[in-house]
């Protein structure tokens, strides 16, 4: 059974859900190696990005995912702005047209998303950035996916990847941002945009095993 | 937190309301998205040069927009990089057929929002050129962080570019113009306190009454070294010493290539400071600071250079790049040829910077 439009809205409104729920943590996340504004930023953005989906809601996944992506870029500000607003302007790119997702749209929409935030911020893996959550999250999915799991099996293990990842990041020295500035004193944190990553794919997961599990 | 302020979240659109009823010869007020735009743009035939960054720096950017500097600056939150679309449209509203100059800091945040800007603004038509300024010598590894940050040489290469502008230069000389003033430019601040962004409510680190920061950033960032405080002499040496003994520092920056139609790589090099190196020396109070004690940092800079073979043929003194009232200085030494020097007095008129109109 495909992933409809209708899954994507609702995994949307969650994801601005969960991250007001999260947004103190983020923000004193950041606080510690960063300027403290992480959570109070992406909530912002996702606040006005479910403000401008009700006219766009009949359209297809890509126009629906671009809109989202629109608002973010033009309302978070900061290094988040751009780069989910990239991601989610990628995978709005490759889901143009599309009304009905395939575990295989599901897969090439995240890894766009994947190349867009490499692409913008020119970051590495183990550089702590939320690239280290997203790239074991989509070699996860594409694995599960190769072996067969559903979609809601195979987003559970791509959250379980990006979890780990976002764990992975607290031992890192950042080479990227403003934590980077902080040398060695950036050690023993766990980066706030991979843990902004963690929480928006755990939601893709959970929405997905409500539905399809 | 005590503050002359309303509400925390107003602060910006209220500062943003208040210039424009300040100063209407010189500058309008653009509203969602917000940027400060020359009252007379756009100038027919003249590259616009638009720079922006997070608000807490002022009177750096908005301030200076007018005659001979800036056709727009846009504000972020403070401490927070503005955003694409307040770009894209003060590149709209200035652009005067000749293109637009973005004029960067080097945050993350700043560099990604306007390389999005201006990838918009081409996709509109626009021509767009942007480059960074990155001359924070208290940043040791490029390697390994976002590279050098972008403070004080960057109200200097606001002035020179938009004087270079108001002459007629096109698009790719303002740019390298911009370019060149940057790799012979560089900075070092320290703070005596902390500063309190008003949606914080709190300081942004703790300084103890006998310490100071050296090696601050703009935002209110910790810097490089905590130390026991010293006089201002010995500060001013510990600075000024660090500019001027800099080594050679060469990085990659990305820039757009207008012959092949994307982003590239560019490898800059800044050359060390040379005996008989003609400068322009920049004493600049992060904010709390009063006008009483920068020219004693002056002072002291005036007998460092003099010492090490560097020539002052020009002077800035005063508040240009803060980080809200944090209390502190930065120097900044840029090196002079006679087209920097002629562009340096040509005139301009805005609010935060005036002469010769």
């Amino acid at each position: 059974m495909p992933v409809t439009t209708q899954d994507l809205l609702t995994c949307l409104h969650r994801m601005a859900e969960v991250i007001e729920a999260n947004r103190e943590y983020l923000t004193a996340l950041d606080a510690a190696i960063g300027d403290a504004d992480h959570g109070i930023n992406m909530d912002r953005g996702f606040k006005a990005a479910l403000k401008r989906l009700p006219p766009v809601e009949d359209k297809d996944a890509g126009t629906i995912l671009k809109t989202v992506g629109v608002a973010l870029v033009s309302t978070v500000g900061g290094a988040g702005g751009p780069l989910y607003g990239t991601a989610f302007m990628q995978a709005g790119t490759v889901l143009g047209g599309k009304y009905e997702l395939e575990p295989q749209d599901v897969l090439a929409a995240l890894d766009a998303a994947l190349q867009g935030v490499v692409m913008r911020g020119k970051a590495n893996l183990g550089d702590k950035t939320m690239v280290d959550a997203l790239t074991p999250a989509v070699n996860a999915l594409r694995e599960a996916l190769q072996n067969g799991a559903n979609i809601a099996d195979a987003l559970e293990q791509a959250a379980l990847a990006a979890e780990q990842g976002m764990k992975d990041t607290i031992p890192m020295l950042a080479k990227k941002g403003r934590a980077s500035y902080l040398g060695e004193r950036s050690i023993g944190h766990q980066d706030p945009g991979a843990t902004s990553t963690y929480l928006l794919l755990r939601v893709m997961a959970d929405v997905a095993r409500e539905k399809y599990g | 937190m005590k503050k002359l302020i309303n509400r925390p979240e107003d602060v910006v659109k209220e500062e943003l309301e208040g210039i424009a009823l300040a100063f209407p010869d010189m500058v309008k007020v653009h509203f969602d998205p917000n940027f400060i735009y020359r009252a007379d743009a756009p100038v027919r035939g003249k590259v616009a040069v638009i720079s922006g960054g997070g608000s807490g720096h002022e009177p750096m950017h908005g301030g200076f927009v007018g005659v001979g500097m800036l056709d727009a600056a846009c504000p972020g939150q403070v401490f927070t990089s503005p955003t694409p679309d307040q770009m894209l449209e003060a590149a709209k509203m200035v652009d005067g057929g000749a293109g637009v100059l973005y004029i960067v800091k080097n945050y993350t945040g700043d560099v990604m929002n306007f390389e999005m800007a201006a990838d918009m603004a081409r996709a509109e038509g626009l021509r767009v050129l942007n480059i960074l300024i990155d001359d924070d010598v208290a940043v040791k590894d490029s390697l390994y962080t976002a590279g050098r940050r972008g403070v004080g040489t960057t109200v200097l290469a606001e002035k020179i570019c938009g004087a270079a502008a108001e002459r007629g230069y096109d698009l790719r000389r303002v740019a390298d113009l911009c370019r060149r003033v940057n790799i012979n430019g560089r900075s070092m601040g320290m703070a005596l306190t902390p500063c309190t962004v008003p949606m914080a409510g709190k300081p942004t680190f703790e300084l103890a009454e006998d310490e100071m920061e050296v090696g601050i950033g703009i935002h209110g960032e910790p810097g490089r070294e905590r130390m026991k405080l010293k006089t201002a002499d010995e500060i001013t040496e510990m600075l000024a010493i660090s500019i001027i003994e800099d080594p050679e520092y060469r990085r990659t920056v990305r820039e757009f290539d207008e012959e092949k139609g994307e982003w590239v790589d560019v490898e800059l090099v800044d050359p060390p400071f040379r005996r008989g190196d003609r400068v322009l020396a920049f004493v600049n109070s992060m904010g709390g600071t009063p006008d009483i004690e920068l020219p004693i940092i002056y002072r002291k800079l005036h007998e460092i250079c003099e010492k090490k073979g560097l020539i002052i043929v020009r002077r800035l003194i005063g508040r240009y790049i803060t980080s809200l009232e944090m209390q502190g200085c930065s120097i900044t030494l840029l090196r002079m040829d006679d087209e920097m020097i002629d562009l340096w007095d040509a005139p301009v008129k805005t609010p935060g910077l005036r002469w010769g109109i």
